[in-house]
């Protein structure tokens, strides 16, 4: 399994260690509404889990972004801060936020599986 | 968590259409149907877009002095109302700020009032409590209210009755519409032409769907009627008015006609007038401005506004990304020798100062038939 996700509507697909890529889910795009901007991280600062590492803002409300595992970003999406909607478009695709050097995998381990995320959605 | 939300006669029909619903002055109301705000937005300034807005109070003030009575929680012009004409108001406490605005008609036999959701119930014991002697209050929770907005509202509803294309721009009148007595108003809160239509509740959905059915009207949520009226620079009450802010503050003097003000036939003589009429002469402390962002980031209610230095100027009231003008439109007070158009002020905004200028609203320009 390379892709998790967390409590936060958040998945990380972590094929890359390295690079691990992460976005919100389907559910929080369709939570938002039409997204019309996002606050991408610097490159190359380090975030603990949990931390605050961007903003997610739709017509209607702004969402924090936090950070799955501890880790540095190593790529924030530009594509995504010039087509904001790519986030409601294609949000487990072309519209990920950003890329992180994992520095701790047993966080990935506390994360939820698809089966888990999936239960999750069903008590919303 | 929804089973004591009230619901409005069209709830069962937002449902159908896959609305996402939310708790909104009691209510269960649609924020947007499967489209989302932004196209619901879009589809209202360029066709038509039907809102459920029977939330909102709808009642009657009947007796001969009720527009003389009326005027004593108003500074506003009843007495001279012609039949048929509608004008904005608002009520007012004693230190001269406002309970609520709302939408005042006259008609052949009574006054019909179109009051906010959250506020109607203060409203309806305010007026028992100082008019209730001089003139019968009625509320009509029996009556759905529609809003039909857009360029293409009035082609759209003369296919039910040709005749609501005769009104202008706040004015009224009886139509039959699929087969129900409504009572017709050419105004709305979006800053387009359009109408609000008063419907018997049982005959609601059936003018809803007689409506939807035509080709340039679809369906638009709450969501959308904020960005739309934001954009339109229409305040929304409880956030850019309230009970703390005086309509010369609010920059809504406009509203108060000649005759209630100082040197008029029938000046003062409604609650905080003293306060107003103060103000009128001696400009106001703080002032109800539109603000444009000059980067793509939306500035929400709550953003403090500060000078190129820090220093506190003011408050954000309103805010969002201006789906029409496509950049970040918001209101906000600030001190009056701030409130200058073109006038360069900052939004703090998650630590950062986000450049912003005082811009004269409405964001749109409003397209009403006068």
């Amino acid at each position: 399994m390379t892709t998790m996700f967390t409590p936060d509507h958040e998945w990380i697909n972590i094929e890359d260690h390295e690079a691990a890529v992460v976005g919100i889910t389907l559910h929080a795009q369709d939570a938002l509404g039409d997204v019309v901007f996002v606050d991408l991280p610097e490159v190359g600062r380090t975030y603990k889990k949990g931390e605050v590492a961007g903003v997610v803002e739709s017509v209607k409300a702004a969402a924090d972004i936090y950070m799955p595992v501890d880790g540095e970003i190593v790529e924030v999406n530009e594509a995504l801060r010039a087509d904001p909607a790519l986030a409601n478009r294609d949000p487990m695709g072309e519209g990920w936020f950003f890329k992180v050097h994992v520095t701790d995998m047993g966080h990935f381990d506390q994360l939820m599986d698809p089966p888990a995320y999936d239960a999750l959605l069903k008590t919303l | 968590m929804t089973a004591h939300l009230l619901r409005t006669p069209l709830h069962a029909l937002h449902v159908e259409l896959g609305a996402k619903m939310v708790p909104f002055a009691g209510y269960d109301m649609p924020v947007n149907y499967p489209g989302g705000i932004l196209a619901e937005h879009r589809h209202c300034r360029d066709f038509a877009a039907l809102f459920d807005v029977s939330h909102m109070g709808q009642l009657q003030l009947r007796g001969d002095d009720a527009a003389a009575a009326l005027e004593t929680l108003v500074p506003m012009d009843v007495v001279d109302l012609p039949v048929g004409k509608q004008r904005y108001a608002f009520f007012t406490n004693a230190a001269g700020g406002l309970l609520d605005d709302l939408m005042v008609t006259r008609r052949a036999d009574h006054l019909f009032l179109v009051v906010n959701a959250a506020c109607k119930e203060a409203d309806q014991r305010h007026l028992v409590t100082h008019i209730g002697h001089r003139c019968t209050m009625v509320p009509l929770p029996e009556r759905a209210l529609l809003a039909l907005q857009g360029p293409a509202a009035v082609t759209a509803l003369a296919q039910l009755d040709a005749g609501v294309a005769d009104l202008t721009f706040m004015t009224g009148g009886d139509f039959t519409l699929a087969g129900a007595s409504c009572f017709v108003t050419r105004s709305g809160y979006t800053g387009e032409d359009g109408f609000e239509i008063s419907v018997p509740a049982d005959a609601a959905e059936r003018l809803a769907r007689a409506l939807l059915a035509l080709p340039d009207v679809k369906p638009a949520g709450l969501g959308a009627r904020d960005t739309l009226r934001l954009e339109a620079g229409l305040c929304l009450y409880g956030h850019d008015i309230n009970e703390n802010t005086t309509p010369v503050e609010a920059v809504l003097t406009w509203a108060i006609q000649k005759v209630r003000r100082p040197g008029g036939a029938r000046a003062g003589g409604y609650p905080g007038a003293a306060v107003i009429e103060s103000q009128l002469a001696l400009g106001p402390k703080i002032k109800r401005v539109g603000l444009a962002g000059l980067e793509k980031v939306p500035v929400r209610e709550g953003a403090p506004i500060v000078d190129a230095q820090g220093h506190k100027l003011g408050h954000v009231t309103s805010g969002t990304l201006g789906p029409t003008v496509f950049e970040p439109v918001a209101m906000a007070y600030l001190a009056a020798n701030h409130a200058i158009a073109h006038h360069e002020v900052y939004a703090e905004v998650r630590g950062k100062r986000l450049p912003m200028r005082v811009a004269p609203m409405p964001f749109t320009p409003h397209r009403y038939h006068r």
